[in-house]
């Protein structure tokens, strides 16, 4: 049976982490991936180009619009027939819609897969990632979402799969949506750069955030905050990095002003090389650091701006 | 209305877990035990609903060993009304927890039930959601700001992006996102007069749950260990390092 992946998409093309996704499916099977919602069908054809997807499904009905976990859930379930896995990424989408189908089909959902061993058998991050599980599981069915970070995205395009439209499930009408507040950036999504410069608390306000936003455009990178930063209101919610926020593993992520607790560790200590800008010498995010850089941020930020600029 | 709020007992969050030696699991014999921090802040919200006079009730239930009876007694201190304890000993997954709290909401009717986005433990994400879909209920996850008003909940999520808006038919779910509130801590006279209120015992079997376990650990390992890298002297210095040695700028 194939692989059911459940995409997001911003109306043109899949995500990154999607495609870290097709990377996971593939190792179990044929990949079919699903796509609703508005643009649904824009982004479908160009996800049709991904070389390791072999058919990509098109669900635009209005119920689906805002891709509400019921109807998408409702819409999954109809689909699981077919299937031996049903996957997503482990975005707030993702994470928000498989539990439900989970339960729907009476499976237990396998959260956050790190590493895929057979069709039954995954790993994945427990305690803030301070443990490793391997799991096996004894479901007919499997329910998962994927960490992105683990697994090299395939790439977007060399491929043409069919592309099928479908009909939405019965709409089980629980909630409606009422709208959203959306940041629009152009810089880099957090989960797909290849450079993550994020603040902390030493920030000291959401103005001061200027002078990492003003690096990050010097590198080409995405920004990110730690938790103590982001409910300070220094930071949008969706920057936060961590246990409970968003897990990257960017080649290079650069830590400023932000101390290293454990929650804020497990959402980047898998980045290939870690740079820590902070006050104290003993703050716990240098044990991590591939360099460390002792001393105030504000003198040295706007030093690594001008840094930059010289060949 | 009457409002359920599930709380977990799980290792502390500021407790750097080991992973046992024999790679089973955990060490978790003589760690100290807290109420899951995002339950802290969904028996917080319960609490401002009751004092806003929107709930009349608020059951706390937590699923676990005798022990998650502290946990229990902490929302009653905080404000929670009575306690339902399910007893079980060893493990629990979101797939039986819902099925338990499916049963007890039959049984207590609630119109809203608040759960945490997430386990710190497990790190699952997953029992409010399933839950919602045992039940039937809209739900909504990540919540940031939550208003009952007319029979309706109004949920402002916190999404990939930024925050998203939802309004659900009651009853519904809503799992708490670390800023949907600040708890409280628990007064002493308060904690004196929660040991007075109620918690009732069941086990699994007598709501008709089998707990029985879908996923087998075979094995729990420590993850890569980083080590420290060097210190670097200047701005100057970092950014040769970063050009040069790591290659990554
Ligand atoms: C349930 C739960 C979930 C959590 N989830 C997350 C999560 O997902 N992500 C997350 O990040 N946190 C999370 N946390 C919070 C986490 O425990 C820490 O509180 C948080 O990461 C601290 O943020 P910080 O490092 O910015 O602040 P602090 O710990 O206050 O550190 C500030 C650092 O800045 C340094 N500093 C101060 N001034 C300067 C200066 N001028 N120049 C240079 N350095 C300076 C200080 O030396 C200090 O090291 C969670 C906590 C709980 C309980
Ligand atoms: N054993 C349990 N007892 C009570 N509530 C639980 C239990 N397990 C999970 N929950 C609730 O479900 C939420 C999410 O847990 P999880 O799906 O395991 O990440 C927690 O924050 C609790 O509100």
């Amino acid at each position: 049976m194939a692989i059911l992946i459940l995409a997001d998409h911003d109306g043109a093309a899949v995500t990154q982490p999607t495609r870290s996704t097709v990377a996971a499916g593939a190792k179990l099977g044929e990949v079919h991936l699903l796509l609703v919602g508005e643009g649904a069908a824009t982004a479908a054809a160009s996800a049709s180009q991904i070389p390791s997807v072999a058919k990509v499904l098109v669900a635009e009905d209005a119920s689906l619009a805002k891709r509400l976990a019921e109807p998408t859930a409702a819409l999954l379930v109809s689909l699981a027939g077919g299937y031996s896995h049903l996957l997503a990424p482990a975005s707030a989408a993702g994470k928000n819609v498989m539990p439900r189908v989970a339960a729907l089909l009476d499976v237990q959902p396998i959260s956050d897969v790190a590493g895929v061993i057979d069709a039954d058998t995954f790993v994945r991050p427990i305690y803030a990632g301070n443990a490793l599980a391997t799991v096996k599981s004894s479901d007919p069915k499997k329910v998962a979402t994927v960490r992105a970070a683990s697994f090299d995205p395939v790439p977007a395009t060399g491929g043409s799969a069919p592309v099928e439209t479908i009909a939405a499930a019965a709409d089980p009408a629980l909630s409606s949506f009422l709208g959203a507040e959306v940041q629009k950036s152009e810089r880099p999504e957090l989960t797909a750069a290849r450079i993550v410069i994020s603040g902390g608390r030493a920030m000291g306000s959401a103005e001061n955030f200027a002078i990492i936003e003003k690096v990050a455009d010097k590198l080409g990178a995405a920004v990110g905050a730690s938790r103590a930063a982001v409910d300070a209101g220094y930071a949008p919610n969706d920057h936060q990095v961590g246990q409970t926020g968003k897990i990257v593993a960017p080649e290079l992520y650069i830590a400023v002003g932000i101390s290293g607790a454990i929650q804020h560790l497990a959402g980047m200590k898998d980045s290939k090389v870690i740079v820590a800008i902070n006050k104290d010498e003993e703050a716990p995010i240098f044990q991590v650091a591939d360099y460390g850089l002792v001393g105030d941020l504000f003198k040295l930020i706007p030093e690594l701006e001008t840094e930059l600029d010289k060949k | 209305m009457k409002l359920l709020v599930p709380v977990k007992r799980v290792v502390d969050y500021n407790v750097k877990v080991r992973v046992k030696s024999d790679g089973t699991g955990v060490e978790t014999a003589n760690v100290k035990m807290s109420m899951n921090p995002f339950d802290e802040i969904a028996v917080e919200e319960a609490v401002r609903l009751k004092e806003k006079g929107v709930v009349s009730e608020i059951i706390a239930v937590s699923a676990g060993p005798t022990a998650a009876q502290e946990q229990i007694r902490t929302a009653l201190a905080m404000g929670a009304d009575r306690g339902i304890l399910v007893e079980h000993d060893g493990v629990l997954e979101p797939i039986a927890v819902a099925k338990i709290l499916k049963a007890l909401a039959d049984k207590e009717q609630p119109q809203l039930i608040i759960l945490g986005k997430q386990a710190i433990d497990d790190d699952m994400s997953a029992t409010g959601q399933m839950l919602a879909a045992l039940l039937g209920w809209g739900q909504g996850t990540f919540a940031s700001k939550v208003e009952i008003a007319d029979g309706f909940a109004t949920v402002t999520r916190e999404v990939d992006g930024g925050l998203e808006t939802v309004k659900l038919a009651l009853p519904a779910i809503v799992t708490t996102d670390l800023r949907l509130n600040e708890p409280r801590y628990a007064s002493l006279p308060n904690i004196m007069k929660a040991r007075k209120k109620p918690i009732e015992t069941v086990k699994p079997a007598d709501l008709g749950v089998d707990v029985t376990p879908r996923l087998t650990v075979l094995k729990v390992e420590e993850p890569a260990k980083r080590s420290a890298g060097v210190k670097v002297g200047s701005v100057a210095e970092l950014v040769d390092k970063l050009r040069n040695e790591a290659k990554v700028i």
